[in-house]
């Protein structure tokens, strides 16, 4: 009945999102202007119904009902409740669903709030949501119905692959997804903006909240991703270039420039064009990761995600849909008329070197993580790796961060350095005084060295812009932009000090033995066998003390999965201020001594920790602008209520 | 950056799409793509290389062109830890070895640390590891990219390259090639 009831719901959702573009275009054309009326309503609607729908598939994941073929084939009844939770959307019909909820409650959301700007770009905008849903809604109803019954209920279920078991990744999914889908707001607004040439700072400022939230549900969804393939995947590593995880970066980054150049827009009326572009590249990148995660078409660890045959039906949608929009930006960005003037050394010009070596670093992780297939149609195999991503994202990284120290203290149009000089003096003299101790230091590679003197320098210059300013009266996206770019000094100092000084052990060790590794001193005290619900493990209870202190104990684990039977290594981390140590439980060899893997990792995480001040910082900005938008409506509607009052 | 131009020609707005155009026939040739992975190797039928890698971990000797010749078939495998399809190839890799497989490898752009990880990780099959940092020897045997992996004959010539990642079901055909070197 749920199942029935959920289905149901999708159906109707999909053909109130035909309703949406259909009312939408005939308005928008002149045809049948009455038809504007109820696009608003229908989109709303439309968000309500999909949600229903993803609700129903919950409850089915919950109750296990094995009746159901998505249920039966991800689920089984002994998993706890917050993985059947989890595996709603841990397989490719429910984030698929996800997905369209996510896009049509967004949709619902613009319908209901936004009120700024000119009643067509609004519906050319709101047919544009439409039209990207509907093809996600087809692909849905006709290939991947999450909704389907199996002739004859399943005794059991079949599980859910244990590496998805884990609290961090049953929300790291659902968090990315708000950020690729919300995206799709910008998307849709470009469309909008573009089809009725309405290019301007109200646009920018419409679009600017979506973008910013989406971006930071992007910013957590991969820093929580970072950091659960640094403990779950036991390597000691945090960032691999996998493809899947550049599918996250990019749109990120094609994210992070449009912030920069709506932010441009919204202030100077400036970079028109340039704007609407990147919301069209930005959402189009969340596509193109979809579509690289789902398809298979690369190898990646992350292969769990895979399946060739609906790639193909991904890649005709996002065909459909990119193609469609870059046609539209072809034909009709000529005719946005140009933007405001500005010298190159400015807040824009900044804004502008930003947005270029962001789109440069996009470009070299688009052309490395596709290199392989391009190979591949030429003849030869490959696989890219760090040796070409993190130079070559470094030459455009380096220069941005350079930037990001000083664009923040120009002030908008026309500038000169030297009124800003004084200024960088102190962090100026950090850098190069941090530059000559690592150059003195025993072999740090370049990247590195450069990473641990930029990081401090960066830190102190992105607190600037609050000099001379009364702490209490800055402004929240201020406050924002300070906290979020301080978080980017702090993750690069993680992720300097990482390469830099990380000390690795491996070692086979009989019970009792003691191994150090950097200031620390470890004992393997026994191993014990332990049992989880669906699983069961190998405990090394170890004892570890830091520079000769107090013995903390740590326990990782290798543990046995039985539904579906697989192993995996809990690794046991161990977090002091100044860094993490990290243990990995290997095999027993066969003379008895146990294989382990101890890291010691100075100041690893702040990598996360700089992850989540980023976020922080959108976090701030957004409730700033979201605030004082509030503000401006309340004032208004009181003016209109007075002019109202009098006019009586 | 249209509006630090005066003006952007029209072309140039064109562009992006015909990035996009580009970046679909690609996957789509991908998707499409023959399931077949055997591109002849002109390196085949010549001897290997003259090269002498120092050793990539402390327990396993390097590689020298001198030490394949050994009268016996033996596969040579170039791989590297950052790989992801490497990792995916260990299994097959250690049961060759398992079937009495002589292998050994080359670690390509690798760091100590992370390559001992790696095997810890993956199991380490190699009679012997050569660390080839600037893909010197990679280039000279004709291999662009990793996994790779070749059959070496009993006088050091090569018999096979195998590109990509030798999957479960490749195995006897594997096999068949170290045999067919051997007679």
């Amino acid at each position: 009945m749920i199942a029935e009831l959920g289905l149901a719901a999708l159906w109707l959702a999909a053909a109130l999102a035909v309703l949406q573009l259909v009312a939408g275009s005939l308005a928008l054309s002149g045809k049948a202007q009455g038809l504007g009326g109820v696009v608003r309503p229908v989109a709303m609607v439309q968000g309500g119904l999909a949600l229903l729908s993803f609700a129903a598939l919950i409850v089915l994941f919950c109750q296990t009902d094995l009746s159901v073929k998505l249920v039966a084939l991800n689920s089984h009844s002994a998993k706890p409740l917050i993985y059947k939770l989890a595996g709603t959307w841990g397989n490719h019909e429910g984030s698929m669903l996800l997905w369209v909820t996510v896009m049509g409650l967004a949709g619902g959301f613009v319908a209901l709030v936004e009120r700024r700007l000119p009643e067509a770009t609004m519906l050319a905008t709101l047919a544009g949501q439409a039209f990207v849903s509907i093809g996600f809604y087809a692909f849905l109803l006709m290939s991947s119905n999450p909704f389907e019954r199996l002739p004859q209920p399943a005794i059991e279920g079949q599980g859910l692959n244990p590496l998805l078991q884990d609290i961090g990744l049953a929300f790291h999914p659902p968090t990315l997804y708000l950020g690729y889908v919300g995206l799709s707001v910008a998307f849709s607004f470009a469309i909008g903006a573009l089809i009725t040439r309405e290019v301007g700072p109200a646009f920018a400022r419409a679009m600017r909240p979506w973008v910013m939230g989406a971006w930071i549900f992007l910013t957590i969804g991969i820093t929580a991703g970072s950091y659960w393939a640094y403990y779950e995947l036991g390597w000691g590593g945090w960032w691999f270039w996998d493809p899947v995880e550049n599918a996250s970066l990019m749109p990120w980054l094609a994210a992070t420039a449009l912030l920069h150049s709506a932010s441009v827009l919204a202030a100077r009326n400036a970079l028109r064009a340039w704007t609407i572009m990147l919301g069209v590249v930005a959402f189009s990148m969340s596509m193109v990761g979809t579509f690289l995660v789902r398809s298979g078409i690369l190898t990646s660890v992350h292969a769990f995600a895979v399946d060739p045959e609906r790639g193909t039906f991904i890649l005709a949608l996002l065909a459909i849909n990119i193609g469609a929009a870059l046609l539209l930006f072809a034909l009709r960005a000529a005719t946005v008329t140009e933007g405001e003037r500005f010298t190159v050394t400015s807040r824009e010009g900044a804004l502008v070197f930003n947005n270029v070596m962001l789109t440069g670093i996009l470009g070299i992780v688009l052309v490395g993580t596709l290199y392989p297939l391009l190979a591949e149609a030429m003849g030869s195999k490959v696989s890219v790796g760090p040796p070409y991503f993190n130079p070559a994202g470094a030459i455009f990284a380096v220069p941005m961060l350079v930037v990001l120290a000083v664009g923040p203290l120009l002030r908008w149009r026309r500038d000169s350095f030297s009124r800003v000089r004084g200024q960088l003096l102190l962090p100026l003299l950090l850098a190069l005084g941090l530059a000559a101790g690592v150059a003195f230091n025993r072999g740090i590679d370049l990247l590195p060295a450069i990473g641990l003197a930029l990081a401090p320098a960066l830190m102190l210059a992105s607190l600037l812009p609050l000099r001379a300013r009364s702490l209490m009266r800055t402004p929240l996206p201020i406050w924002g932009m300070v906290v979020a770019h301080f978080g980017m000094g702090v993750a690069l100092f993680g992720m300097a000090s990482d390469s830099a000084f990380s000390t690795e052990r491996l070692v086979a060790v009989y019970v009792g033995d003691n191994v150090g590794v950097g200031p620390w001193q470890v004992r393997l005290d026994r191993i014990e066998p332990v049992a989880g619900p669906n699983w069961t493990a190998l405990e090394a209870k170890m004892l570890a003390s830091y520079d000769g202190g107090a013995a903390v104990e740590i326990d990782p684990q290798a543990r046995n999965f039985w539904a579906p039977p697989q192993q995996t290594a809990e690794s046991a981390l161990l977090t002091r201020w100044n860094g993490q140590l990290y243990a990995v439980l290997g095999e027993q060899g066969e003379d008895g001594r146990w294989q382990l893997r101890l890291w010691w990792k100075p100041f690893v995480p702040m990598i996360w920790l700089g992850g989540l001040l980023i976020a922080l910082g959108g976090v701030l900005a957004l409730f700033g602008r979201v605030a004082s938008d509030v503000r401006r409506v309340i004032a208004r509607d009181k003016i209109a209520y007075r002019r109202q009052k009098q006019g009586r | 950056m249209n509006e630090g131009a005066p003006r952007t020609s029209r072309w140039a707005l064109w562009l992006p799409l015909a990035v996009f155009g580009l970046f679909v026939a690609l996957v789509l040739y991908g998707l499409l793509r023959p399931a077949s992975r055997d591109i002849p190797s002109t390196m085949i039928g010549k001897p290997l290389p003259a090269f002498d890698l120092p050793a990539a971990q402390p327990d396993r000797p390097g590689l020298a062109q001198a030490n394949m010749a050994t009268g016996k078939p033996r596969l040579l495998n170039i791989f590297a830890s950052w790989c992801i399809p490497c990792a995916a190839e260990a299994p097959q890799l250690g049961e060759l070895a398992r079937l009495g497989v002589e292998i050994d490898g080359i670690a390509i752009r690798d760091h100590r640390e992370d390559l001992a990880a790696f095997l810890a990780r993956y199991g380490n099959p190699y009679a012997r590891i050569g660390a080839d940092d600037v893909s010197a020897v990679q280039l000279a045997m004709g291999s662009s990219g990793v996994p790779e992996t070749f059959v070496i004959d009993g006088k050091g010539t090569i018999r096979y390259q195998h590109i990509g990642d030798i999957r479960a079901d490749q195995i006897p055909m594997i096999l068949q090639k170290l045999q067919e070197a051997g007679q």
